[in-house]
């Protein structure tokens, strides 16, 4: 698989394109200086990521150095949290996501999420996966059942659970509501999938499945994924951005600091950073 | 076997913890088990009478007669005061279930740690502690006195009543939904109201209706707040902007007062059908909440 | 640089705004009723309230157009402490029980039952209290009369027997606030740490000691709370201290005897009032309104307080 190269690319002029993102410049996200604040205390600062088209991008490092922190900065889910506020650029498509005129709700129509716990609604499966169309307008059944099946096959579930659309979603099992979870966010067609530790609730062969699903769909969407699980940032990452936190001498509190970002194989194989090669062949978890 | 085991010199008894101290425990124990027994035993005792008397007057007619012309009459029935009843407690539920249930989404979902949240809390609670009669007099002096006696009076008396009640249970139904419910619809591009009024709200409903149906069942049992504001018509009146209306609890209140045997008798039935009333609608909201749990 | 095809301001979402609008008008509704309550009554009140002697004389006369309210705020506090002695021990007594001691099947049969009470109407136990209670317990009363009436102290305490009495609404304002008072005790008690009472009984303490020694120390705070409310409870309920307290404006120390209080006097004169009547029941009501308000305000704050700590939020 070869790179985009950067340097020579301008900002398209083209004024249709067949799929909604594909002549849009490249990189999908660059993020800049990147502080992330809670209140008065810094969770993350300084980080430079530039994120590509169709390719998994991997968040690894341990516990506490903001990596989902600087995950959920990208489709502005930390506004949530009272007092959190952003220092630096997160750029998408050189839009400043951030700017005194985007509306966090559009933005995320555009970048999906997933997250740890799987958490579909307390509704029928149908109704999960229709739920992101149907505030985006779609109103006619034919057009909400041709959605949802095709939601459901993208996250290959519908073989499961096609004949028990309208049972509810909470009667699934737990690998099955993530994939659920997955058709749901896929139904808006986002072109970025975020997931946040998607596996960590998961039995193995659960977490198999979903790592497949994965790779499937990464032709058609951007995927970052934040994960604690090394093997599984190394088997299905294409690009590495290893967290290390460090410990404010006065607060006695952890800033997350990005050590490293670069191809899988090399942050895995021969990484730049001592502290890098410490975390991946296991000295320190 | 044995509690008690010897080793050496000594003795260790595991039997009994030190005859009095033990004593005195289960005495302390038993006294705050006594507790429970009497306060049941007035229950028992009102429930006992309300029921003898009340099923004495009891019959269909009595349920739906006019009520008598004057109080000597031993015929008569309290049909007037049902409705008048079921009309002021429903305009209320009317008025203060929206306003209340709004008022709680803006404490849970709007209003986060902010002062006005704070206040707004804080005074809804200070606000369900307000004497009924003090909002009795309040709708008079505002409403009464220019639109004269009838039953949205009551029902805006009742609906002052209602509304901290609704607000607080509420507000703690819609904290119960869990965050991430909100974070999955947020991820999906949805915005704040949408996700309030199409995931929130209705993961939250069975808790909420059960919370405004055990604040219907108190207003339907109040009598102060109608008082002065629907007068004391005698007659049936579906009309709630004009003209006097009565009520369960006013005709209760009225024929307590009274010497004469048959209206007492009277006022006995009308208990019996306010008091199951409102069991009925509180038995009704635990059904609703128990179906929440289990829906969990 | 914003991009031509690629757009994220949304329009500006009308709906959105007006939704959070309203929900925040609703909130701060309550606000606004609180204090037109306030102001109305105060504006109508205000004749009597500047009387002159108003909060200084017992004497209310109608027909001399003297109105004085020092007998029904003695009634209104009688009454309630009456009612708050009779409460207290037998609520947190409940809501130690149901807590501490009671198996777990049997719980939630107890809470039920005494939230039952709570579901009779005021208007029904009034009823009861003056055509049951009222006439049998002229008798307890005489005893209890007798008893006392060698000891200086307590016999005027307990004089001359009414049915109809102060004690008599104490005791209906008692039933009528336990449930809640009870409830309020349980939840405040119920943060008391299971490590604490552990550790207790781990040292060989019987559990009636755990009981002394760590929870009630523990919930002493919030139990003030919860009892405060339960006053505030008692001093405004209207209809059945109407119906049983006697109806006599007069100070006396005597418990059994006939008294008033502020919600019963407005219940029963307010009908046929006019003019300087008017007013001074108007008044007498911005005085229970502002006392409730205290002891709800100070309540409601010691109660929060303690849930606050225990969820470590303090």
């Amino acid at each position: 698989m070869s790179f985009v190269d950067l340097t020579n690319q301008t900002a398209s002029q083209s004024a249709s394109y067949a799929d909604s993102h594909a002549a849009v410049s490249p990189p999908v996200f660059e993020l800049r200086d990147l502080s992330v604040f809670y209140s008065a205390f810094r969770a993350v600062r300084d980080v430079n990521i530039t994120i590509e088209r169709n390719q998994i991008t991997a968040f690894i490092g341990p516990s506490g150095c903001g990596k989902t922190t600087v995950l959920r900065s990208l489709n502005r889910m930390n506004d949530l949290i009272e007092g959190a506020r952003v220092d630096g650029d997160v750029l998408y498509h050189g839009i400043d996501i951030y700017g005194p005129d985007v509306s966090p709700t559009v933005v995320r129509r555009h970048i999906g999420m997933v997250f740890q716990k799987p958490n579909p609604f307390p509704k029928s499966i149908f109704e999960n996966v229709a739920f992101g169309p149907r505030v985006n307008g779609v109103k006619k059944k034919a057009d909400l059942e041709a959605i949802v099946e095709r939601s459901l096959q993208g996250a290959a579930l519908w073989d499961e659970v096609k004949d028990r659309l309208h049972t509810s979603g909470l009667g699934l099992s737990g690998g099955q509501q993530q994939r659920l979870c997955i058709a749901r966010a896929i139904a808006v067609e986002p072109e970025v999938i975020l997931m946040d530790e998607p596996c960590s609730a998961l039995d193995p062969i659960a977490t198999a499945r979903v790592e497949e699903l994965m790779q499937e769909i990464k032709s058609s969407y951007t995927i970052v994924i934040v994960t604690h699980n090394m093997q599984q940032a190394a088997r299905t990452s294409d690009r590495t951005a290893f967290f290390t936190a460090e410990i404010n001498p006065d607060s006695d509190r952890r800033t997350g600091i990005l050590v490293e970002f670069d191809d899988t194989k090399k942050v895995f194989s021969n990484p730049s950073d001592e502290r890098t090669e410490n975390y991946v062949t296991g000295r320190f978890g | 076997m044995t509690s008690t085991m010897t080793t050496g010199n000594s003795t260790i008894d595991l039997g009994a913890t030190g005859g009095w101290r033990s004593i005195k425990s289960r005495l302390m124990i038993g006294l705050l088990g006594t507790a429970f027994v009497i306060v049941m035993i007035p229950l028992v005792l009102v429930l006992a009478t309300v029921i003898m008397r009340g099923g004495k007057v009891m019959s269909w007619s009595f349920l739906t007669s006019d009520i008598a012309a004057s109080e000597r009459r031993t015929s008569g029935g309290i049909g007037p005061a049902i409705v008048g009843t079921l009309l002021t407690t429903g305009i209320a539920t009317a008025i203060a279930a929206p306003l209340g249930v709004l008022g709680a989404i803006y404490l849970a979902e709007y209003a986060g740690t902010s002062l006005l949240g704070r206040v707004v809390r804080f005074m809804s609670s200070v606000m369900t502690g307000v004497p009924s009669i003090v909002m009795g007099l309040f709708v008079y002096l505002l409403f009464t006195l220019r639109f004269k006696q009838n039953a949205f009076g009551g029902a805006l008396a009742l609906a002052c009543l209602m509304l901290p009640i609704i607000i607080r249970s509420t507000e703690e139904m819609l904290r119960l939904v869990p965050t991430t419910l909100r974070e999955a619809s947020y991820g999906l591009g949805t915005s704040k109201a949408r996700t309030i009024i199409s995931i929130v709200l209705p993961a939250a409903l069975p808790g909420v209706v059960s919370g405004v149906l055990l604040a219907v069942a108190r207003a339907a049992g109040e009598t102060a707040p109608l008082l002065f504001t629907i007068g004391a018509a005698k007659g049936l009146n579906l009309q709630p902007f004009s003209g006097a209306n009565t009520a369960l609890s006013a005709q209760i209140f009225g024929n307590a007062s009274s010497p004469v045997e048959a209206a007492q008798a009277r006022g006995w039935g009308a208990a019996l059908t306010l008091v199951a009333l409102a069991f009925s609608f509180t038995i009704f909201a635990r059904l609703v909440s128990a179906r929440f749990s289990s829906q969990r | 640089m914003a991009h031509p095809v690629l757009d994220l301001t949304g329009r500006r979402n009308r709906g959105e705004a007006a939704f959070g609008g309203l929900a925040r008008f609703a909130g701060i509704l309550v606000l606004i009723v609180l204090s037109l309550i306030a102001l109305v009554m105060t504006t109508r009140a205000w004749p009597a309230l500047t009387s002159g002697n108003f909060f200084t004389t017992k004497r209310w006369s109608v027909p001399d157009e003297v109105f004085g309210s020092l007998a029904f705020v003695f009634g209104t506090i009688v009454s309630a402490t009456v009612a708050i002695c009779l409460a207290v021990p037998i609520s947190i007594g409940i809501a130690l029980f149901v807590t501490q001691v009671s198996p777990g099947w049997l719980k939630k049969p107890i809470v039920y039952s005494v939230d039952l009470l709570a579901t009779v109407p005021s208007v029904v136990f009034g009823f009861w209290g003056i055509s049951v209670l009222a006439p049998k317990i002229m008798g307890f009363y005489e005893s209890v009369h007798d008893l006392t009436s060698g000891i200086p102290g307590l016999r005027s305490l307990f004089g001359q027997p009414n049915g109809r009495s102060m004690f008599t609404a104490g005791i209906i304002l008692a039933i009528m606030i336990t449930p809640i008072v009870s409830s309020l005790s349980r939840e405040v008690i119920s943060t008391c740490p299971q490590g604490d009472r552990e550790g207790a009984l781990a040292l060989g303490a019987t559990r009636w000691e755990m009981i002394r020694a760590v929870v009630i120390p523990h919930s002493s705070g919030g139990l003030v709370g919860a009892v405060m409310l339960g006053l505030g409870r008692a001093m405004g309920e209207t209809i059945a201290a109407t119906l049983v307290i006697g109806s006599s404006a007069q100070i006396t120390a005597n418990l059994f005897g006939a008294g008033n209080s502020m919600p019963a006097v407005i219940a029963s004169e307010w009908g046929e009032a006019l003019g300087q009547h008017r007013s001074a029941l108007t008044a007498l009501a911005v005085t229970l309104f502002a006392l409730t308000i205290i002891v709800n305000v100070l309540a409601t704050s010691i109660v929060s307080r303690s849930r606050r700590r225990a969820q470590g939020t303090i």
